[in-house]
């Protein structure tokens, strides 16, 4: 799967990089580009890198690990929902939900883990926190 | 090149229009409103705006919209829109076409009737498919209250910030927005008051949240050296900085660490000023944690310290640092973008035109606008033309 982003006129839609993203993602698989130049990871997927300019990017398969960066609970009438933000241990943040815990109970420094909610386009990146391990 | 811009322009003019409640007005009516007076109150005549600058969450052309409502065909027109921060921003913006004298005199407006107009859920949904954010939407972020709520939890993990500090902004905006009969809540508001709200996105409660009014608010500049047909006292642009760091939250490189210092840098840089020079202060207060972050960020305390720094009634009516002398967003009028209102405050304030709420002897007064979600940040850093 290294497939650098073709940058021609031509370039197959196959190599888009948002649709690579959640085609993979839909296939039960978590990838993010990484730059051949700086090697830097990059979220979200994109057609050049944007720490260096680099324009030759590798997906690779996320580690799926980081912690809690931030966190709210949006307090709904139809319920409360988690909504926080993850600091992936290749660096990359993203906005996603913790899946197993209270939203009142998620706290800043979390250890979590990856899990991919749904499949095809209804799939979804959610974390879990993990166990025991608290900040 | 800073140096060419500082005090060459000059503020002649301004107007309000529809502000809390405009029932039954459309929004380029009350913006047209809050032209006309600001036009009026420069004692120019509506012939005389070759240049207009605005911005909408709504109209996509606002520009073309404005000049056809208005019946003129200026010479130059601009709307970048950078969320509430636009109309601090477009200080440089107009200054650089003045300067260049590609016009002569600019009007900038904005109108929204977001609380008794549009419908904001029928509004939301379009722009969900207008301007997908697909990296977040899966997540239902309720914005803009999760974006800041994100960067107060993260503001309170790393210094230690309390509710009660934040809950302080709100408190002390109310006092100000009692002090001004044109405010949109003056009842009376107590820390406990704030905290024990009903939550929004925690921690924030509704109270830690803007208003969501009607408003509109207009401004008109020269060049300095050509405000001899105006006939309202000209306030002087001395300094004027932008800067933006992303546009999603999920992007925002550190949550408690905005933009501003780099907007509030080049300001200062170009008015030849630092924080001790500052009078009064308007601070973008979208959310309590704005104002905190913007002390910090513009270097009015050191980071981290914003929260302790608020607290004594320091930026309550009577305290060293007046913030937000006419209520705020918080407390007086917020139409979807506050940026304006807040440059019309300073404005006021540096005319000795603010009432029981004017700051006795302001001649040096420091706006800040914010938008998107703390991604777009502008300072501005007016004088009255003596102290140019």
């Amino acid at each position: 799967m290294n497939t650098a982003i073709e940058s021609t006129f031509n370039s197959a839609s196959s190599y888009a990089p948002q649709a690579t993203y959640f085609r993979a993602l839909g296939a039960g698989r978590f990838q993010m580009q990484r730059c051949l130049a700086c090697e830097k990871y990059i979220f979200y997927p994109r057609v050049m890198c944007p720490h260096c300019g680099g324009e030759n990017l590798a997906w690779e398969e996320a580690v799926g690990t980081g912690v809690v960066y931030s966190t709210t609970v949006i307090r709904r009438r139809s319920g409360n929902e988690s909504l926080v933000l993850i600091d992936l241990d290749e660096g990359p943040r993203l906005m996603s939900t913790i899946s197993n815990c209270p939203p009142e109970a998620v706290r800043i420094g979390m250890r979590v883990r990856a899990e991919i909610e749904g499949e095809g386009e209804r799939a979804r990146l959610l974390f879990r926190v993990e166990n025991g391990a608290r900040a | 090149m800073s140096d060419q811009i500082r005090g060459s322009i000059a503020i002649v003019g301004t107007g309000l229009a529809g502000c809390g409640d405009a029932t039954g007005f459309t929004e380029i009516e009350i913006a047209a409103q809050a032209s006309m007076r600001a036009i009026n109150d420069a004692g120019l005549k509506l012939s005389d705006i070759d240049g207009l600058i605005t911005a909408s969450a709504s109209d996509f052309m606002p520009s073309l919209s404005l000049a056809e409502y208005l019946g003129i065909t200026p010479s130059f027109a601009d709307t970048n829109m950078v969320g509430g921060s636009s109309f601090v921003g477009h200080l440089l913006t107009a200054a650089m076409a003045l300067n260049a004298r590609v016009c002569n005199a600019v009007l900038v407006a904005y109108g929204s009737t977001q609380r008794t107009g549009l419908s904001r859920a029928g509004a939301s949904k379009a722009r969900s498919v207008l301007d997908p954010r697909s990296f977040e939407d899966p997540y239902n972020p309720f914005n803009p209250p999760t974006a800041y709520a994100l960067a107060t939890a993260r503001h309170m993990y790393e210094f230690g910030t309390t509710r009660e500090q934040l809950a302080e902004v709100a408190v002390a905006a109310r006092c100000w927005a009692q002090l001004n009969p044109d405010a949109f809540s003056r009842d009376p508001l107590r820390i406990r008051d704030v905290i024990e709200a009903q939550l929004v996105c925690d921690p924030l409660t509704v109270r830690d949240c803007c208003l969501v009014t009607d408003g509109a608010g207009a401004y008109v500049l020269t060049r300095s050296d050509d405000t001899s047909r105006c006939k309202s006292p000209p306030i002087s642009v001395l300094g004027v900085g932008t800067a933006q760091s992303h546009r999603q939250i999920s992007s925002m490189p550190s949550l408690v660490r905005t933009a501003a210092v780099e907007s509030g840098s080049r300001a200062f840089a170009m008015a030849g000023l630092s924080p001790a020079d500052i009078d009064v202060l308007q601070l973008y207060d979208a959310f309590t944690i704005t104002p905190i972050l913007f002390l910090e960020d513009l270097g009015f305390c050191r980071k981290g310290e914003g929260g302790a720094f608020v607290e004594g009634g320091r930026i309550r009516p009577g305290g060293d640092l007046p913030l937000n002398t006419n209520g705020g967003g918080l407390s007086c009028v917020h139409p979807g973008m506050y940026g304006i209102f807040a440059l019309i405050e300073a404005v006021t304030q540096l005319r000795g035109k603010a009432g029981a709420r004017q700051c006795a002897g302001a001649e040096v007064a420091l706006v800040h606008g914010n938008g998107g979600v703390l991604s777009s940040q502008a300072t501005a850093i007016l004088g009255i033309a003596t102290s140019n």
